[in-house]
């Protein structure tokens, strides 16, 4: 049995630890909204983006004169897998869950006799998919350095995802990340970017009228390529911090509660003990007492 | 007798208002949008948004760069990646 000591101490220090996960918590709830509305306000942009790539690509075939980036390389061998983690620990399994979505993807590639490599975005991906494929590491982008991944980051990546498009790394990319359901849950999603998959031609807001495009749809279409394909790791950096702070603030509820309960056991244990110090005593000095 | 203008980033929705005409600085050269106009799209050279309140009035400028604009029959959207101003 413990001391009284022993036990005020870990009461203590449990206490600590508990007031840490409440404030963490705290933080995080007060990040969410914040994350949450930059996903929202980042809404409309892709959607007309879409809508207007949709309509385009609706008009024009794809053929070999295409752009790469829509019409691809030929070959559909080397797939690149960027996986989009985060850079700090501290949100229950999200992390473990990309990564295993990742590797479950990449085994399933290799399976077909696909060659698969990744680029990691985030910290927190790197050890595990790294323990798993050695190998297989084709670069590594730094968000730890911006307190908040905003578009100049996704501009970064695309630009680099694109020089390594260009000089014939890979053939087909897909990008990993986890969409923001609710808080309590996050979805590894995992959908391909490049070559750019033409959305769905909704209707045009033009309502079915003849539009003039300047210059021609094919210039405005390549133009437009690089900028979708930003959007679209934008959408994911925003998506995965909302993830993220959403995923921190449930673990964190956790982890105060079983502090509490913790609390609660050792605070019963610890009167418990001290009680029977007590009685012992009185016991002793009765017994001392009636000898006399 | 207004153009309904949007002026869009990737961050949020800058603009949205009733204007009397825009002017845009087209990759082929600058054109005004008023109410109207026929549906068109075009790329936008990086430089000076002018933005009319009312007729004769003075115009205001919004730096774009990367940008995209496209008229249908809803008015004139602006898909800008940075903007200053």
């Amino acid at each position: 049995m413990a001391s009284l000591k022993e036990l005020k101490g870990r009461i203590n220090s449990v206490k600590s630890t508990q007031k840490i996960t409440k404030a963490k918590q705290m933080v995080a709830a007060a990040k969410l909204r914040k994350a949450q509305a930059a996903a929202e306000a980042a809404r409309p942009y892709a959607e007309r983006l879409a809508s207007v790539m949709g309509s385009l690509a609706s008009r024009i075939t794809v053929s070999e004169s295409s752009p790469k980036l829509l019409a691809g390389t030929g070959s559909d061998q080397r797939h690149l897998l960027v996986v989009v983690n985060t850079d700090k620990g501290l949100c229950g399994g999200l992390n473990s869950n990309i990564v295993k979505a990742a590797v479950a993807k990449a085994k399933k590639l290799i399976a077909e006799g696909k060659k698969v490599e990744f680029f990691l975005v985030g910290k927190k991906g790197r050890a595990p998919i790294r323990r798993n494929f050695p190998d297989a590491i084709a670069g590594n982008f730094d968000t730890s350095d911006v307190r908040q991944p905003g578009y100049e980051e996704a501009e970064k990546i695309a630009a680099e995802l694109v020089t390594m498009y260009e000089a014939g790394k890979f053939d087909v990319a897909h990008l990993v990340y986890a969409t923001f359901k609710s808080a309590l849950a996050q979805d590894p999603t995992e959908q391909q970017i490049m070559p750019v998959p033409t959305p769905e031609a909704a209707p045009s807001a033009s309502g079915g009228a003849v539009v003039e495009y300047e210059p021609d749809e094919e210039a405005i279409l390549a133009e437009l390529l690089p900028r979708y394909l930003k959007t679209q790791l934008f959408g994911a950096l925003l998506e995965i911090s909302a993830s993220e702070q959403g995923a921190s603030m449930t673990a964190m509820d956790n982890a105060t509660r079983n502090a509490g309960e913790l609390i609660q056991k050792l605070t019963i244990q610890y009167n418990r003990s001290r009680q029977a110090a007590i009685t012992t005593e009185l016991v002793e000095i009765i017994a001392g007492a009636e000898a006399l | 007798m207004a153009l309904h203008f949007e002026l869009v980033t990737p961050a949020k929705l800058v603009l949205s208002e009733d204007v009397h005409m825009v002017v845009v600085p087209g990759e082929e050269g600058e054109f005004g949008v008023l109410e109207g106009h026929a549906p068109f799209m075009s790329t936008i050279r990086d430089g000076a948004v002018q933005v009319y309140r009312t007729a004769g009035g003075q115009p205001e400028e919004i730096m774009v760069r990367g940008g995209f604009a496209e008229v249908g029959t809803n008015g004139l959207t602006v898909l800008a990646e940075h903007v200053e101003g």
